[in-house]
This record gives C-alpha cells, sequence and structure tokens, in this order.
C-alpha cells in the first residue's frame, strides 16, 4: 500500500496504539483489559507501520526479533511462577506487595502482573511471527 | 498435589531450554531426554491415581468453583500415558527424519508447545480453561505445518486453521451460552447444576455449538474436510504427531462433555452420535481405499477410526464406553506407527505413491514386519490390540440391541483390512518398478539406507501394540474403572468441589 495519509498518520496512531496497549495491560487485573488484549494492540501498531510503509524496512528496524519477544514472554511466565513457590503457597497464588510512593499514595504490585506481562510479550512475539511469515512472499 | 500440574510445565520448561540451545544435536537428546521424563511423571501419576483417586489442583489457591481446577481421573490419566508414550517415540524419530532445510530448534519449541497444549487439555477441568489449550494446540499445530516454509504446507496451514478456527469460535459462542445461563465455567459445578436444571432449551443451543466445535476437532462426518487437505503436507514426523494426537483431543473433549453434563436431552444427541458415528467411519473408510498416496490413505483411515470412537460414545454403556476408551489407546499407538513406516518408505523410496513403490519385502524385510504389526491391530486381528478393542465394542452394541451400527462398524473393519492390503501389497509384495520417473513425472530421488536410529520408534510401538493385545485383560481392568467413572461422575463432582460424601 503505498498512502501518503496513511503514512503521515501511521507515527501518531502507532504511538498512540502502544499508549493503549499499556494502559490495557496495566488496568487488566480487575478490569477489561490485560495481557492478551494488550499484547495485540501492540503489535497492531507494528502491523501498522509495516501496512504504512514497506514490510522489510519494519522488519529490519525491529530490535527485538519476534521470537526474542516470545522468549522473553516465556521468561517472564516463569518468573510469576516463583513468588508462590518461594512463599511454599499454592501455585501460581497471588503475591501482593504494597510500595509506598510518598505523595502518589501506596501502589499495590502483585505476582499477576509479571504473569500479565509474560502474556503480553509472548502475543507480541506470535503475532508478529504469524504476520512476517504469511506476508513473505518469496 | 502440585504433581499434577508437572505435565503442564514440565513442557513449559523445556521450551524454556530450546529457545537457550543453539545447537541442533543438544536440542535432540534434549528432546529425547525430556519426553521420557514426561513418560516418567505420567506413570508416577498413574499410580497416584491408582492409590488415591482423582487428583486435583485448585490453580492459584481460588477454591473449586471459582478459580480454575485441575483435575486427573483415570481417564486422563490414561491419555496422559498415552500422549507421552507417543511423543517419547516420536522424538526419537525426529532425529532421524526431521532434517534438511528445517528448523530444528524452532521445530522442538513448537513440538512441546503442541504437547503442552495436549496435556492442559486432557487435566484441566474447567471449561475456559480448555478453550485457552486448544488455541495452543492449534497456534502451535500451524507452525508446525508450515515449518518447511513451502507453498504446499502454507496452503494446508491454512486451510487447517481456517477451519479450525471457526471451531474454535463456536465454542466459544457455546461457552459463552453457557456461563450465561449457569454463572459457572467449572466442569464439576456445570455437572452439579445442568443435572438438577430443567432448562433444556438453552443448554440444547449450547451444546449444538460445542458439538460441532469438537465434532471439527475430532474431524467427524461431516466436519473433517481440514483433516485429508492438510495432513499429507507437513513432514512426516510432525504428521506423526497429529495422527496420534490432535484428533483424539476432540474425542476425549466430546467424552467428558457428553458424559458429564450434555445429558439434557440424551436420547436425542446419542441418536445424533450414532448417525454422525455410523457415517464418519464408512465415508473415511470409502475414501481411504479410493486413494494411492500412503500418506492420504492414512489420514483418511484416521477419520474412519474416530467414528469407532464415536459409535462406543454415542451406545453408552459402561462396556460401550470402555470399548472407545480401549479403542483410543490402541488407534492412537497403531496409527502413529503406520505414519512412521510411510516416512521410512518414503526414505527408502523417495515418494509416497504407491505406484512408484514396490518390492520393499526383499529390500527391507524387518520395515515389513513392523508394518504387519499396526496393519494387523488397526485390521483387528487377534491378538494384538485392535482386536479387543473392536471386540468390546461390537459386544457392546449387540448388548444393547444397537445392530445397525455394528453391521456398518463390521462393514468398516473391511474397508480398513482393503486399505492396509492395499499398501501391503503394493509397497511389500509387488516388483519394484524399475523406472527413473514417476507417475506424475517427478524425478525420484536417490534412494537412501535406513540405520537403526530410524527403526527404533516403530519398534518401540509395535511393542506397545503387542503389549496392549498380551495384556489386554489388566489394561481392560483400568478402563472399565475410567468407564464407570464417566457414566456416574457422581465422585468426579464430589471430589472436583470437595464435597463430603457420607
Amino acid at each position: 500500500m503505498n498512502s501518503v495519509i496513511l503514512q503521515l498518520a501511521t507515527p501518531y496512531v502507532r504511538s498512540l496504539l502502544i499508549f493503549f496497549a499499556f494502559v490495557a495491560l496495566l488496568r487488566g487485573h480487575n478490569n477489561p483489559g490485560g495481557g492478551f488484549i494488550g499484547g495485540l494492540l501492540a503489535a497492531l501498531a507494528i502491523v501498522f507501520s509495516s501496512f504504512a510503509f514497506d514490510r522489510r524496512p519494519v522488519q529490519r528496524k525491529l530490535k527485538i526479533k519476534p521470537g526474542g519477544y516470545v522468549a522473553m514472554g516465556l521468561v517472564f511466565l516463569l518468573l510469576s511462577f516463583s513468588p508462590s513457590l518461594l512463599k511454599s503457597q499454592m501455585l501460581m497464588e497471588g503475591v501482593w506487595v504494597t510500595i509506598p510512593m510518598g505523595i502518589l499514595g501506596e501502589l499495590n504490585v502483585g505476582s499477576p502482573l509479571l504473569f500479565d506481562i509474560g502474556v503480553f510479550m509472548a502475543v507480541i512475539g506470535v503475532t508478529l511471527m504469524f504476520f512476517f511469515t504469511l506476508t513473505n512472499r518469496k | 498435589m502440585a504433581t499434577v500440574a508437572l505435565p503442564i510445565l514440565f513442557p513449559f520448561l523445556l521450551i524454556l531450554v530450546f529457545v537457550v540451545i543453539k545447537s541442533s544435536r543438544a536440542a535432540q537428546i534434549v528432546g529425547v531426554l525430556g519426553s521420557a521424563s514426561l513418560l516418567a511423571i505420567s506413570l508416577f501419576l498413574f499410580i497416584q491415581v491408582n492409590e488415591q483417586g482423582i487428583l486435583t489442583l485448585n490453580v492459584g489457591g481460588w477454591e473449586a468453583p471459582m478459580g480454575i481446577t485441575l483435575v486427573v481421573d483415570h481417564l486422563s490419566v490414561i491419555m496422559l500415558i498415552v500422549t507421552s508414550f507417543i511423543v517419547f517415540a516420536i522424538s526419537i524419530y525426529a532425529i532421524g527424519f526431521m532434517v534438511g532445510n528445517h528448523k530444528t530448534n524452532k521445530f522442538y519449541i513448537f513440538f512441546f508447545a503442541l504437547i503442552m497444549g495436549v496435556n492442559g487439555a486432557f487435566t484441566t477441568g474447567d471449561v475456559f480453561n480448555l478453550y485457552v489449550w486448544f488455541e495452543v494446540i492449534l497456534i502451535s499445530s500451524f507452525v508446525l505445518i508450515v515449518i518447511g516454509d513451502s507453498k504446499e504446507q502454507l496452503e494446508g496451514g491454512i486451510k487447517y486453521m481456517a477451519l479450525n478456527l471457526i471451531g474454535s469460535l463456536l465454542f466459544l459462542a457455546g461457552l459463552g451460552l453457557l456461563y450465561g445461563e449457569t454463572g459457572t465455567l467449572n466442569m464439576a459445578h456445570l455437572a452439579q447444576i445442568l443435572r438438577t436444571s430443567e432448562h433444556s432449551l438453552l443448554i440444547n443451543s449450547s451444546t449444538t455449538l460445542f458439538f460441532i466445535a469438537f465434532g471439527i476437532k475430532a474431524a467427524v462426518f461431516p466436519l473433517f474436510f481440514w483433516l485429508p487437505a492438510s495432513y499429507h503436507t507437513p513432514n512426516i514426523t510432525v504428521t506423526a504427531l497429529f495422527a496420534g494426537l490432535l484428533t483424539k483431543v476432540g474425542v476425549y473433549a466430546l467424552m467428558r462433555f457428553f458424559t458429564l453434563f450434555f445429558i439434557q436431552d440424551q436420547v436425542f444427541w446419542l441418536n445424533v452420535l450414532l448417525v454422525v458415528a455410523g457415517f464418519t467411519m464408512v465415508v473415511g473408510g470409502m475414501a481411504a481405499s479410493a486413494h494411492y498416496d500412503i500418506r492420504r490413505i492414512l489420514s483418511y483411515h484416521i477419520i474412519s477410526q474416530i467414528g469407532y470412537m464415536i459409535m462406543g460414545l454415542a451406545i453408552f454403556t459402561p462396556l460401550a464406553i470402555a470399548g472407545a476408551i480401549f479403542f483410543m489407546i490402541h488407534n492412537m499407538v497403531a496409527k502413529t506407527n503406520t505414519f512412521l513406516i510411510a516416512g521410512m518408505i518414503n526414505k527408502l523410496k523417495g515418494t509416497f505413491y504407491l505406484k512408484d513403490i514396490g518390492g520393499l519385502i526383499k529390500q527391507s524385510p524387518l520395515l515389513a514386519v513392523l508394518f504387519i504389526i499396526p496393519a494387523f491391530a488397526l485390521a483387528g486381528v487377534p491378538p494384538l490390540s485392535g482386536f479387543f478393542a473392536k471386540f468390546i465394542l461390537f459386544k457392546a452394541g449387540a448388548e444393547s440391541e444397537h445392530y445397525a451400527i455394528v453391521a456398518v462398524a463390521v462393514f468398516t473393519a473391511m474397508l480398513t483390512l482393503y486399505s492396509m492390503v492395499k499398501i501391503w501389497n503394493e509397497a511389500f509384495l509387488k516388483e519394484s518398478p524399475t523406472k527413473e520417473f514417476s507417475a506424475k513425472g517427478v524425478l525420484l530421488k536417490i534412494p537412501n539406507k535406513l540405520s537403526f536410529i530410524h527403526f527404533l520408534p516403530s519398534i518401540i510401538l509395535g511393542l506397545g501394540t503387542v503389549f496392549l493385545g498380551l495384556f489386554a485383560q489388566s489394561v481392560y481392568q483400568f478402563i472399565a474403572e475410567a468407564a464407570n467413572q464417566l457414566i456416574d461422575p457422581e465422585i468426579y463432582i464430589n471430589t472436583v468441589l470437595n464435597i463430603n460424601m457420607q
């Protein structure tokens, strides 16, 4: 596709998509969203720029290859198991810590977030892997 | 019982190992060792189930109807053992056959991702979790199909993906309806609610959706088209793996759902299953006898055999369900084995096309013996496993006066025998055609030699088939226990929901 409008709009749309990907990721524990949807949004940002420009330069510019995303996602998933095992709780039971943030109040962080980040990265990786495989014309 | 999660967690750890490993030789060794450990894990679970009955694990510490429960009962543990047995054989096979331009590490990553999905589907006690495992299976099997990057594989892969995605979508829709009606997704809790509920209208719509979804996965008539369209394209190692596992996950899900909670309009649904079973058998068998590519014959033949399993479920007596489970085990082992042999024939002759093959009985007598075992087992010759599987099913059918389906099954057994004899005559007995070009005008490749490592997996599976036949009595006792649990799921429900039985 070679559309000037799409090419000019892409940087803005891309930033918005990535921003909302993180919003979806972070609010996902108790609200609609989460790692899977966040990951799809983030992958969509890259798919979008490959539509606007060409697939090849976008693929080359990626600092982390799709396989790398999947691997990092899997490592995060593994990390999310470890707090519950270290505290000898039931497997994958949530471990929560409260971090005081001064005037901002308190931040409640738990091991489910690690799981969500793992899913987030794995979904980005797998989606890009599919996309680049299917658009690869030899 | 954290051991219940091991069949899922262990393949997951292996995937991480394969991401790190660079050398393909190391990957092959880890693959064999890993699947051997998986076999050990499932045997350990088998011992535990034998001692303590149904094992459960509430993941994340959320109690039963709220969180995701992993449940290992008799049927699950049987499926886990057979799965890891096949996976063990195929991991050895991959050393000899997953060579060339294939990316070894990528293959192993998705190989074990597939195993993780299959094991997850067999152990989960939650309907939505089952959907997630189906997706894991679907994604990893798609990658495995297209791993060789050829145009043919991409075409097969897309057909496979498209038809299975429709199945997943219907699954999700049915799941949503079920959740809307009952407010729960835990299988035991669903069973508890639906066994006392009067609202059969909404349940029936959701049953229909689930039936089509699992029917697509299990490749029953008339939803099987994805299977022959895709199974002949990937590397034969991948096809053998699919033949052993994929459709059986669908059959397992059908068995679980139609015994546990879709019992509102049971007479109607069992009749539907019965008709579907009959058509699946005959259509699969007839299509198999029309083809000359070994992989296509065997692919259609998978479909025909699925019919027998559905037949056992549809007759719905303890004996028939036991027969269906026995048939499933026997079929998983023998069917995978025939695909392994097809791969070896291809390696010796450079083609899968029967017309261009011949004289194998002189060229490799060992291969002929190895082919005879699963072929006779599939045809139902005593004392191999297939004889007992079919005998139990026919007996159950005759006892419950389902004479028509038994007649169809006997007729299909003839078709099976015909297909196996065709492969035997064309590939083994006939003189080898002395020509350089195949009937399709392709230059025949220079034949390779087979070494022991190529034969070993087929020997292992062949011994499995013989074992199933010789020790049919003890195997049957455990299976009968599983069938009783399915027919009368009181214990399952009570164990999962932690209800004290007085």
